[in-house]
């Protein structure tokens, strides 16, 4: 079984002449140490599918399970405490709190979960080394460029013993280099053993994926087969 | 890129011979663009032929010969790096020509042609980025060649979304008489040629 997995998930908003099929029929598994990006134009449904497999709102059919327990089981508090612990956020706009510094923001969601505040600082401050911001992690927010903002919230979503990331439009905001360094740091926590989803309309982005699944107006519509021994590309060069 | 102006930008660091040329224009290429010796010794007979490279036999080897730029070849070098490359001209190219005749075609769902070409597109991406994950192995030729190849083949998938979107908006709609969009196109874009 995978680590994630949507089977036949649909989800409709509104009802009657107002329904609104968000998304149909999907079915999606993600092994630990995969990356999976999920393309698709605005209003295709990524967003919906993210918050869904983050437990963050619940699907109109089918069922979500994350490290084997199926959400519909578990009660608020359960989907809180797996939110808390075993799930990382990371979304195009950061979500960071500006009150608190590098090191504080990312030590919050264990400090939340009940850790001892040195304890939980000292996880937040390795989340951070481990990533190269060990140097910014006394500074706000509002002290740090956008590409590092992103980088804090990505040590945020690895902190601890998180075994899920899931990242709406990661570097939406950022430059190509910039965007290029979130995705490597995704990928390192993939290496690590987390399962990520990343949704995104960016072709560059997903092509960091092992696998990119495409969905079109709540459909998945089709995905990328597994890729062949890059070396061959080689062969001819790029441009001929 | 030119063959002929990359060997002058390597003659213009000093004089070299033809198989330190090759060994050096496939490294400051990424070794993305293998040259075989043969186009090298061809292209410097030319340059010679041309006046813009001189040689002089190698007093110990008589297989060998240095090559030297000349005044003339410095002057070109330095036009060519500054004349950008001709991107005027209309878009031809087989995708854009396949998508268009789906359109046309009865019983063709576009929206399939198109994820078609872009699923490929994608794979072909996720190919070169595996080439460039592992940093540390990667030096800035072939990161620069790589990225170059990335955003080539993005700007291809951006434009297979933005037709989708288009034709979505458009089934919306009446359809509009247009009996061949290619002459139009050659009008409006090919206007110098």
């Amino acid at each position: 079984m995978s680590f994630l997995e949507l089977r036949n998930v649909s989800k409709a908003y509104g009802t009657g002449q107002a329904e609104v099929h968000a998304l149909e029929n999907i079915d999606l598994a993600v092994d630990r140490g995969a990356l999976v990006a999920v393309m698709g134009p605005s209003g295709s449904g990524k967003s919906t599918l993210l918050t869904i497999a983050g437990s963050l709102e619940e699907p109109t059919s089918g069922e979500v399970t994350i490290g084997g327990a199926a959400l519909s089981a578990m009660s608020r508090n359960g989907k809180a405490r797996l939110r808390r612990r075993t799930i990382g956020y990371v979304f195009q706009d950061f979500n960071l709190l500006p009150g608190l510094t590098a090191a504080e923001n990312v030590s919050l969601p264990l400090e939340l979960d009940g850790m001892r505040s040195r304890r939980a600082y000292a996880a937040g401050m390795a989340a951070l080394e481990k990533l190269g911001l060990a140097d910014r992690a006394t500074h706000f927010p509002d002290e740090l460029s956008g590409g590092e903002r992103q980088r804090v919230s990505i040590a945020r979503a690895v902190v601890g013993d998180r075994h899920l990331l899931l990242a709406d439009e990661p570097s939406g905001a950022l430059d190509s280099v910039n965007g290029e360094a979130v995705m490597r740091m995704i990928l390192m926590a993939c290496h690590r053993g987390m399962a990520a989803v990343v949704v995104t309309h960016d072709a560059q982005l997903a092509s960091w994926a092992d696998r990119v699944v495409f969905l079109r107006d709540g459909h998945v519509v089709d995905q990328t087969m597994p890729a062949q021994t890059p070396e061959s590309l080689l062969q001819s060069g790029p441009g001929q | 890129m030119s063959i002929r102006h990359a060997l002058l930008a390597l003659l213009s660091e000093g004089p070299k011979y033809g198989l330190q040329l090759r060994q050096e224009f496939e490294t400051r290429t990424g070794e993305v663009w293998p040259l075989n010796v043969g186009q090298v010794y061809t292209t410097l007979q030319r340059l010679e032929r041309d006046g813009l490279v001189e040689s002089e036999d190698v007093p110990d080897d008589e297989r060998q010969k240095t090559f030297r730029i000349t005044a003339g070849g410095e002057a070109e070098l330095a036009d060519w790096l500054r004349t950008p490359p001709d991107l005027s001209l209309p878009p031809r190219d087989e995708l854009v020509i396949k998508v268009l005749v789906a359109l046309r075609l009865p019983g063709v769902n576009v929206h399939e042609v198109i994820q078609a070409h872009r699923r490929y597109l994608v794979e072909l991406m996720q190919q070169w980025t595996r080439l460039k994950e592992d940093e540390s192995g990667v030096d800035l030729s072939f990161a620069l060649a790589v990225d170059a190849e990335l955003f080539r083949l993005d700007s291809v998938v951006r434009w297979l979304d933005s037709a989708d979107g288009r034709l979505k908006r458009a089934s919306a709609e009446p359809p509009v008489e247009n009996p061949s969009p290619m002459p139009r196109l050659r009008r409006r874009v090919g206007m110098h040629r």
